[in-house]
């Protein structure tokens, strides 16, 4: 009896294991995003545009295209791990993901020794493609971001001295407080412009010793390129020490936990990130936002339309390639060139980024309002 | 370094503190009854904030009948975990590694559980506007939390020791805590005061995690896990199994972690590491905790 017992167990696993292999007639494409953990909302908001992408566009050469979602679970290690597990055990052509310029850097080599293109939805930092053949990503980088937020620091606001607190768990927080320092200092011509910098890491809830430190300095604003959740405590407590100055983050505030979570406090802080329902580019940004809309029922962040466009650009380039190879995929997708995609025209560079413009949100009652376009230079 | 920003510092100190404080009397007094570190401490402060949040979003009850009613429900939740992962094994008569196992077990079940039905992603937890009023005092601003906490640490405590010193069950605890069959000779039922002792440090579970999403309004499942195990550490500090202990340890790490950037702001990024080098080298001058008892081997 036991010994019955045991082998249909083992049966039951090895089908547990193989249900999800892919056959002959489908293109089995991987997706690893950060669906729990500090990201979650990144991630969550990511795969959104991708499903819908998924229903607009379900296949590709005639085969239905299969999608295979992993949860990174926010965790370095665990990116690596559902990059080979998608690769080894769901035989993806090609990769969507993702959210987090850290988790994308864990995944990268891991794709790139195997041969499998991936296709970054919003990890900015410049070393997620610099040096790796097979990561691409549809949005710009952190140099042009930290350019945007600096000249609406120094343009806008008026700043003359600013004050930096990062998040040194994160590469895409330290590179992007890094390329700001260096945008602002370039346009004050004053290497003392920014004042000051100091750090936290995530997970960390208090910040107020860093605030109160910050304060000391004086600066004329704060930039925080850190991530929604943390930001958006930053920015309560900041208010609550009594610190009236402006706050400025990057892309990775945009989710509606960052307005749920600071509620008053957020009012009047402003990000730049990579597209606004409100401004559409193309024409299949109306379409996607129309489509959007109606299977969800409220109004896409840029992180649905980077993973509507990430997933459609690997389409694009299975088309062109005429094969699921994933060599062939990586060559097309290299060659990417004016793709009309939900967040403007998507060209890719030598190293594999999308040169796009870039958008300015501000929080005014309660939401992220849109607050002007900044060409790429 | 203005005394003015010394003050402030000093302010934000005495949050931190007092928070970690509260939250590291849970984990002691288990310890001290049951020789047990209840590794799920970190999950059940965060049941008790999750079902405070649910009480005021789903069934709009006002904040401090939703508050009460965590408290009730995790004491409840602390109750059941302890008859299903804790005593079990105890009746069995596993080996303590075995306990501290399980607890461990259950405190990634906790996690897990709360992202299937939760979800992953941040909540923001509602603050009575009274809680988040700010205070001028001269040049320092602090909130109305910064009187709130330590008054609800010190009240907490008072409970704690009429409880454990001044009540029947309080003696019966402390007879368990010294030797399980002599206390069973003497007519305890062990397993209902380990119960309660489980239901009192549930509670201040809960109790501690309304407070850390008060000052913290972002909750998430894993929201928990790094409170728990500092305040764990500011038990050891302590002297694990000893209350005031679990307060001065509570106090001290977070008055290392605010003033180590006060005074080193270009390391704030190893605020951690600043913080645990020191309580390292205390354990290393008093290894049962600065008010631990040495405890003597009985052959």
């Amino acid at each position: 009896m036991a010994k019955k017992m045991r082998l249909v167990l083992i049966l039951l696993a090895f089908l547990l294991v193989f249900s999800g292999t892919s056959f002959a007639d489908e293109v089995p494409i991987g997706v690893y995003e950060p669906l729990t953990g500090p990201m979650a909302a990144g991630g969550q908001m990511t795969l959104e545009g991708i499903r819908l992408a998924h229903e607009l566009y379900p296949t590709v050469l005639g085969k239905e295209v299969r999608l295979f979602v992993e949860d990174n679970k926010t965790d370095k290690a665990e990116a690596a791990l559902t990059v080979s597990r998608l690769i080894e055990l769901r035989n993806v052509v090609a990769i969507v993901g993702t959210y987090g310029s850290s988790l994308a850097m864990s995944g990268g080599p891991v794709a790139e020794t195997a041969g499998i293109p991936v296709m970054g939805c919003s990890p900015t930092h410049p070393l997620v493609t610099q040096g790796n053949d097979y990561y691409f990503r549809a949005c710009f980088i952190d140099p042009f971001q930290g350019y945007i937020m600096a000249t609406y620091a120094y343009e806008t606001l008026g700043a003359r001295k600013v004050a930096i607190l990062q998040d040194i768990a994160q590469d895409y927080s330290v590179g992007l407080a890094h390329f700001f320092r260096q945008a602002f200092v370039e346009l004050t011509g004053d290497p003392t412009s920014v004042v000051g910098m100091s750090s936290y890491q995530t997970l960390d809830t208090d910040f107020t010793a860093q605030l109160t430190y910050l304060r000391g300095l004086d600066p004329d604003a704060i930039f925080a390129p850190g991530y929604y959740g943390d930001v958006a405590l930053l920015v309560t407590q900041a208010r609550e020490l009594g610190i009236g100055v402006p706050f400025l983050g990057g892309d990775a505030c945009e989710a509606p936990e960052f307005i749920e979570i600071g509620g008053a406090y957020v009012e009047g802080v402003a990000i730049s990130t990579h597209y606004s329902a409100d401004a559409p580019v193309t024409d299949e940004s109306s379409k996607f936002v129309a489509a959007f809309i109606e299977k969800y029922g409220h109004s896409p962040s840029a992180f649905a339309a980077l993973g509507y466009d990430a997933y459609r650009l690997i389409l694009d380039a299975i088309e062109r390639a005429g094969s699921t190879d994933p060599g062939a995929i990586r060559d097309a997708l290299a060659e990417t060139y004016r793709f009309e995609g939900a967040t403007g025209y998507i060209t890719m560079d030598e190293d594999g980024n999308a040169v796009k413009t870039g958008v300015i949100l501000e929080v005014k009652d309660g939401e992220f309002v849109y607050g002007g376009s900044v060409e790429p230079r | 370094m203005t005394l003015t920003h010394f003050f402030q510092h000093l302010a934000n100190a005495v949050y931190l503190g007092s928070l970690y404080a509260l939250i590291a009397i849970g984990y002691t007094m288990v310890y001290g009854i049951l020789r047990l570190i209840n590794f799920a401490h970190g999950e059940l402060l965060i049941v008790g904030a999750f079902i405070a949040y649910y009480g005021i979003l789903i069934f709009h009850l006002p904040w401090w009948l939703s508050f009460i009613i965590a408290i009730a429900l995790g004491a409840l939740v602390g109750m059941s975990l302890e008859r299903v992962a804790y005593r079990p094994l105890r009746e069995r008569g596993a080996p303590r590694i075995s306990l501290l196992v399980s607890a461990i077990g259950a405190s990634f079940f906790l996690q897990n559980l709360g992202l299937v039905i939760i979800g992953g992603r941040h909540k923001s937890f509602y603050r009575p506007p009274f809680f988040a009023q700010t205070l001028q005092l001269g040049d320092v601003t602090v909130m109305n939390f910064l009187f709130i906490l330590p008054i609800i640490t010190i009240i907490i405590l008072g409970i704690v020791f009429l409880l454990v010193y001044r009540s029947k069950t309080g003696m019966a605890m402390r007879a368990l805590a010294k030797d399980y069959p002599t206390a069973r000779l003497m007519g305890i039922n062990i397993n209902r005061i380990i119960a309660y002792t489980f239901a009192l440090g549930s509670a201040l579970a809960a109790i501690g995690g309304i407070m850390y999403a008060l000052r913290y309004p972002a909750i998430h499942p894993l929201a928990g896990v790094l409170p728990g195990l500092k305040c764990f550490i500011a038990a050891v500090v302590g002297g694990i199994g000893n209350v005031p202990g679990a307060v001065l340890g509570g106090f001290i790490l977070g008055m290392l972690e605010i003033m180590g950037i006060a005074f080193f702001p270009h390391l704030a990024g190893y605020r951690d590491a600043i913080a645990f080098i020191v309580l390292i080298i205390i354990l290393s001058f008093k290894p049962t905790g600065l008010l631990g008892e040495q405890v003597v081997e009985k052959v």
